[in-house]
C-alpha cells in the first residue's frame, strides 16, 4: 500500500477536524478526497506530509511511519499546498532550481518527468512567479512538487480558483503522471472532478462517509432520481419542499434533483401536484445519480 | 554545503529584487546617522534668559553682562517686575530668570555676601539641569572677580582659600559630542536593520506560505537557518563599513583601535541580534506581530544601553537588567576601540558575555524552530 491511514483523529482545541479516519491507497492509484470546505481535507494532508502530528491513530506513506520516519517521507513525497506557496519574487526557473537543489537533485536529472508540464511555462522562465497567471502558477507549483521524482504526490485542492479549461488540462496531466507510477492523493471540493479519480473518499465534518470507485458510489445511490424543471425555479424549490412525498430536492444546474419517500413513486403524481400549484413548462425525467447526489444523501 | 549556498544566493536575490526595501536598508540608516549625529547633542545653546535688575548698579550690570557674553545664553529682556517675568516664563518666552535683589551692590561690598534668585523652567528636566550648571558657572566666575575687587579693601589675612579644579577630558579632549555619539548611533543602526530584517524574514515565509513548502522538503534545520541568517550578517557588516567611512570622513571621529577587532566583535554581536530576530519570528505568525515585538525590545535596549543616559545613574535593578542588553556591550566596545584604542584583552569581558549570549540565543532559536507542529 502506498498510503495507509488508521484511525487518525485530530482536534484543534474543541473543534474536531478529523474523527477516526481510515483509508488505504494502492500504489499508482489516483485517489480523490472529496468534501466541502472545512471537511478536514487540508488537516489530513498536513498530517500525511508530516507537517502536523495527529492526536490519535497511525499512518504511513510509502511504507514510512509519519511520526517516526518523517525524514524519509520528506524525501519521497511531493506536496502542493492549496495556496500558491512559491517565491513570487523569484523567476519560474529560479523557483524550480531552488526546489531541485534543496532536494539534492537538478532540473536536468528529472526533466523527463516534468517535461509535459514545464514546456508550457518554459517560454516564461525568466518571468517572476508572482506575475504568472493562475493556471501557469499551478503548473509551476506542480513542476516544483515533481522535480525530485516523488513516489507519492499530495495535491491539496489544486484546481480551486482555476478556470474550467485549465482544470481540464490539469486533470489530463495527472492522468499522464499516474502512468509514470506515481501515486496521487488529491483533494477537491468539485464533484465533477471526483469522477476522474480511480477511487474516492467522501468526507465531511471530519468523518469519512464512503470510500469506493466513483462508479460504485454512484450505483450505491438507493433511490430513483428525477430531474425536475419548471418556468419558476425558485417557486419550484419551495413547492417541492412542502410536497408530502419529497425525500430530497436539491438544485442541480438548471434542474432540481428530486427523490421521493415512496418506492413506487410515479412521475405523473408530481406533475399533477406541480400543475395544481400553477407551474408551467413542467418537466420531470428520470436521471442517473451523480456523486454529488450520493454525497448529499450520505451527509443528510 | 551546496544547499546552504543556494539558500544564501536565493536570499540575496530576494533582497536585491525588493525595490522598496533596498533603499530602506541602505539609505535610511545613513540618513539617520548623519542627521542624528548632528542633532543628538547634550549641549544646550541659545538658552532664553531674562533678568530683573532691582539694583541697577555697576555690579549688577556686570553680572548681566557676564550672561550676555556667554554663548549659551541669549539675553532677551530686562523685566521690570518679577510678575512680568513669571508670565513670560508661562508663555514660554524665557527659560531662565535671574532676579537681582535691591542693595545687591551694597550688601556685596559691606557684608561680603548677598542672595540671587534663579528660576529655571524645568519642563525638560535634563535641560534644566544643564542650564543650572551653566548659571552656577557664570555666577562663580563673577564671584571670583568680585572677590579680587573687594580684596583691595580687605586685609590680606581674610583672603579665602580656594581650590581650583581644571578638568581634563581624556579620549575626547574637547568633549565633542559627535565623537561620543557617532559610534553609539552607528551601533543602533546596525542593530535595528539586522534585528528587523531577520525578525521579519522567516515570518514572511510563514505569511506567504513558502515555509510550509520548505518544511516538507528534506532540508535540515541548520542549513535553512544558516542560509537565512548569513545574508543579514553580511548586510550588517556592510552597514558598519559604510557607517565607519562616514564617521571618519564626515565627522572626523578618531578610529584609534584595531579595525579587525571591531569587525570581529561585530560578527559575534550580529549573531546575537540574528538569534533574537529568529527567536521572535518563531513565535509570531505575521510580520506585523514580529515588527511590534522587535520594536518592544529595541526601545528597551536603546534606552537602557547607556547611550543616552549613563548606566551608573540607573537604579540597581535596572543596572542588573542592562547586563542582558547586547547594545550596551556593543556601545562600550565601539567606544573603547574607536576612541581609546582598546585591545583584545580590554574588551574580553564584553566579548565573552556577547559570545555567551550569541550561543544562548541561537540555541534557543534553533530549538524553537520546528518543521512541524
Amino acid at each position: 500500500m502506498s498510503i495507509i491511514v488508521k484511525n487518525i483523529s485530530k482536534s484543534y482545541g474543541q473543534v474536531k477536524a478529523l474523527d477516526d479516519i481510515s483509508l488505504e491507497v494502492r500504489p499508482g492509484e489516483l485517489f480523490g478526497l472529496i468534501g466541502p470546505d472545512g471537511a478536514g481535507k487540508t488537516t489530513l494532508f498536513r498530517i500525511l506530509t508530516t507537517l502536523l502530528l495527529p492526536n490519535e491513530g497511525t499512518a504511513s506513506v510509502n511504507g514510512f511511519d509519519i511520526v517516526k520516519d518523517y525524514k524519509s517521507i520528506r524525501n519521497n513525497v511531493g506536496y502542493m499546498p492549496g495556496r500558491f506557496s512559491l517565491y513570487q519574487d523569484l523567476t519560474v526557473e529560479e523557483n524550480l532550481r531552488f526546489f531541485a537543489t534543496i532536494f539534492g537533485t537538478t532540473i536536468k536529472e528529472n526533466y523527463d518527468l516534468i517535461r509535459d508540464i514545464y514546456v508550457q511555462i518554459e517560454p516564461f522562465k525568466n518571468r517572476r512567479a508572482g506575475r504568472l497567471s493562475g493556471g501557469m502558477k499551478q503548473k509551476l507549483a506542480l513542476s516544483c512538487a515533481l522535480i525530485h521524482k516523488p513516489k507519492v504526490l499530495f495535491l491539496d485542492e489544486p484546481t480551486t480558483g482555476v478556470d474550467p479549461v485549465s482544470r481540464k488540462e490539469f486533470w489530463e496531466m495527472l492522468k499522464r503522471l499516474q502512468k509514470q507510477n506515481i501515486t496521487i492523493f488529491v483533494s477537491t471540493p468539485y464533484m465533477d472532478e471526483a469522477e476522474l479519480c480511480d477511487k474516492i473518499a467522501l468526507i465531511t465534518d471530519g468523518k469519512i462517509l464512503q470510500i469506493n470507485t466513483p462508479e460504485a458510489i454512484k450505483a450505491s445511490f438507493p433511490k430513483k432520481i428525477y430531474k425536475v424543471r419548471s418556468s419558476e425555479t425558485f417557486k419550484l424549490i419551495q413547492d417541492l419542499g412542502t410536497y408530502n412525498k419529497t425525500h430530497s430536492a436539491y438544485p442541480f444546474g438548471e434542474y432540481i434533483h428530486f427523490t421521493s419517500t415512496q418506492s413506487d413513486f410515479q412521475p405523473s403524481e408530481l406533475i399533477d401536484y406541480l400543475k395544481a400549484n400553477k407551474h408551467n413548462q413542467i418537466e420531470v425525467l428520470e436521471t442517473n445519480a451523480t456523486i454529488e447526489d450520493t454525497f448529499m444523501e450520505l451527509s443528510k | 554545503m551546496n544547499i546552504i549556498r543556494y539558500i544564501i544566493q536565493k536570499e540575496f536575490r530576494q533582497i536585491f529584487r525588493n525595490k522598496a526595501m533596498l533603499p530602506i536598508i541602505f539609505m535610511m540608516p545613513l540618513i539617520q546617522l548623519i542627521i542624528l549625529s548632528n542633532a543628538a547633542t547634550f549641549e544646550i545653546k541659545n538658552i532664553k534668559f531674562g533678568y530683573i535688575d532691582n539694583d541697577k548698579t555697576p555690579y549688577s550690570r556686570e553680572l548681566v553682562e557676564k550672561f550676555n557674553a556667554s554663548t549659551y545664553f541669549n539675553v532677551l529682556s530686562d523685566y521690570p517686575s518679577a510678575k512680568m517675568a513669571k508670565s513670560a516664563m508661562l508663555n514660554g518666552d524665557v527659560d531662565v530668570i535671574l532676579e537681582i535683589p535691591q542693595y545687591f551692590d551694597r550688601n556685596l561690598v559691606r557684608e561680603k555676601k548677598t542672595d540671587l534668585s534663579v528660576t529655571i523652567n524645568a519642563i525638560d528636566g535634563a535641560a534644566a539641569g544643564v542650564e543650572n550648571v551653566y548659571v552656577t558657572q557664570i555666577i562663580q566666575q563673577f564671584n571670583k572677580n568680585v572677590q579680587v575687587d573687594l580684596m583691595l579693601y580687605d586685609t590680606v589675612n581674610d583672603r579665602p582659600q580656594t581650590i581650583e579644579t581644571i578638568p581634563l577630558f581624556w579620549y575626547n579632549e574637547t568633549l565633542n559630542y559627535k565623537t561620543f555619539m557617532v559610534p553609539g548611533i552607528l551601533v543602533l543602526l546596525v542593530t535595528m536593520i539586522t534585528l528587523f530584517l531577520s525578525g521579519m524574514n522567516v515570518v514572511r515565509e510563514k505569511e506567504i506560505g513558502t515555509l510550509e513548502q520548505i518544511n516538507v522538503t528534506p532540508i535540515k534545520k541548520f542549513q535553512f537557518i544558516i542560509g537565512k541568517l548569513f545574508p543579514f550578517l553580511v548586510l550588517g557588516l556592510v552597514l558598519l563599513t559604510v557607517g565607519l567611512i562616514i564617521a571618519k570622513l564626515l565627522f572626523n571621529v578618531p578610529i584609534i583601535g584595531s579595525i579587525f577587532l571591531m569587525y570581529g566583535y561585530t560578527v559575534v554581536y550580529i549573531l546575537v541580534i540574528l538569534g533574537i530576530g529568529l527567536f521572535i519570528s518563531n513565535y509570531t505568525d505575521t510580520q506585523q506581530q514580529a515588527m511590534f515585538i522587535a520594536w518592544f525590545f529595541m526601545v528597551i535596549f536603546i534606552l537602557m544601553s547607556g547611550l543616552f543616559t549613563p548606566i551608573e545613574s540607573m537604579p540597581q535593578w535596572a543596572q542588573l537588567l542592562t547586563e542582558f542588553n547586547p547594545i550596551k556591550y556593543f556601545v562600550q566596545v565601539m567606544r573603547m576601540v574607536m576612541l581609546k584604542g582598546a585591545g583584545f584583552t580590554d574588551i574580553l569581558p564584553q566579548l565573552a558575555k556577547t559570545l555567551l549570549y550569541a550561543v544562548a540565543m541561537n540555541g534557543l532559536a534553533v530549538m524553537s524552530y520546528k518543521k512541524f507542529t
